[in-house]
């Protein structure tokens, strides 16, 4: 059984090495992800973020501007989902305290 | 752990490590325009320094920093501060979270939108790490680890 | 944009990798679930290193902060709240 467990992830880990060959080149400026139009022609839509974000908000880091301004709502629901596990995990672990130090 | 064992070392380690954490946390978050980092980071690291001081030196020690009912507001105040951000530019005539119609004279819509990030920030750290010293205080249900 | 493709050491990476899996299987096989503990924090701290050398810095960071300091404290206190050696 172990044997079987060992030769199963070994299968994997070849599949996922094949399947990394053939990706592009990291910092590669000829790959399509980093072309300012993609194939259809179209302007790709972070082009904007990143030529305007310190005109927009004259903030150098960018990703702060993406995370903080043009995705905010984003932002706004993630904070809700922390927010709510927060809450969950008041409302399931309090009633045992107070069971368990009167 | 029925016999909590007390060690000066690891006090007086998490001692001098605390305050730096904390500082370094901040910095994280109000200097997150110009660096790596921003709210959640920033937030996170405030509650490494918390939780330090919570693990190191038990729950009587943790009562002179946060205590245990002070986390939840903390938490609503964090939300808070990010969704009264985003209903300030709306009751100004905007979007939800616009930033540039924030009722603050005297500033281009370029640093109003500088303005409204850093609030949210901070909105975010305080949420993060009230949330997380929530999450341990409720874990630990009473019970020193010194 | 040069000097990304410039900045890539591939003898270093290949060392964080291999110290990855190693730590990653370490945390698989050990009795002692304190240990367990320990070694997923350094697993988390080698893929923030990782990360960090790919170029995400953001990611990187979060994933030290968070992986590495708040969820190792959060395992702990689950250790010692409930059997500390593992059965398996």
């Amino acid at each position: 059984m172990k044997a079987l467990k060992i030769l199963i992830l070994l299968f994997f880990a070849g599949i996922m090495i094949f399947a990394a060959s053939d990706l592009p080149n990291r910092g590669d400026q000829e790959n399509l992800m980093h072309a300012e139009e993609s194939i259809t022609g179209t302007v790709v839509k972070g082009t904007y973020f990143i030529q305007n974000a310190y005109r927009d908000a004259r903030t150098p880091n960018m990703v702060t501007v993406v995370l903080g301004d043009y995705r905010s709502i984003d932002t706004f629901g993630e904070q809700v989902v922390i927010y709510t596990a927060g809450l969950i995990t008041l409302l399931i672990l309090r009633k045992g305290r107070r069971r368990m130090t009167p | 752990m029925k016999d909590p064992f007390q060690s000066p070392i690891v006090l007086l380690g998490a001692r001098l490590l605390s305050p730096y954490i904390m500082v370094f946390g901040w910095y994280v978050i109000f200097h997150g325009h110009y660096s790596p980092g921003g709210g959640f980071q920033g937030g996170a690291l405030l509650a490494a320094s918390l939780l330090l001081i919570r693990v190191a030196g038990g729950s009587r020690l943790a009562e002179l920093q946060i205590r245990e009912f002070a986390t939840t507001p903390l938490a609503v105040i964090g939300v808070a501060i990010y969704f009264a951000t985003g209903l300030a530019a709306v009751a100004a005539g905007g979007y939800f979270l616009d930033y540039e119609l924030l009722p603050i004279p005297g500033m281009e819509p370029a640093w109003l939108r500088y303005t409204g990030i850093l609030i949210i920030e901070v909105g975010i750290g305080l949420a993060v790490m009230a949330i997380l010293v929530m999450i341990y205080d409720n874990m630990v249900r009473g019970e020193d680890y010194g | 944009m040069i000097f990304a493709v410039e900045l890539v050491i591939w003898q270093l990476e290949l060392v964080i990798y291999l110290f990855l899996a190693l730590s990653a299987i370490v945390a698989l096989e050990v009795r002692d679930l304190l240990v367990a503990v320990v070694m997923m924090t350094v697993f988390s701290f080698l893929m923030a290193l990782l990360f960090i050398a790919m170029g995400a810095i953001d990611v990187g960071f979060t994933e030290a902060v968070i992986g590495a300091g708040v969820t190792g404290i959060l395992f702990v206190v689950v250790v010692y709240q409930t059997s500390r050696k593992s059965k398996d």
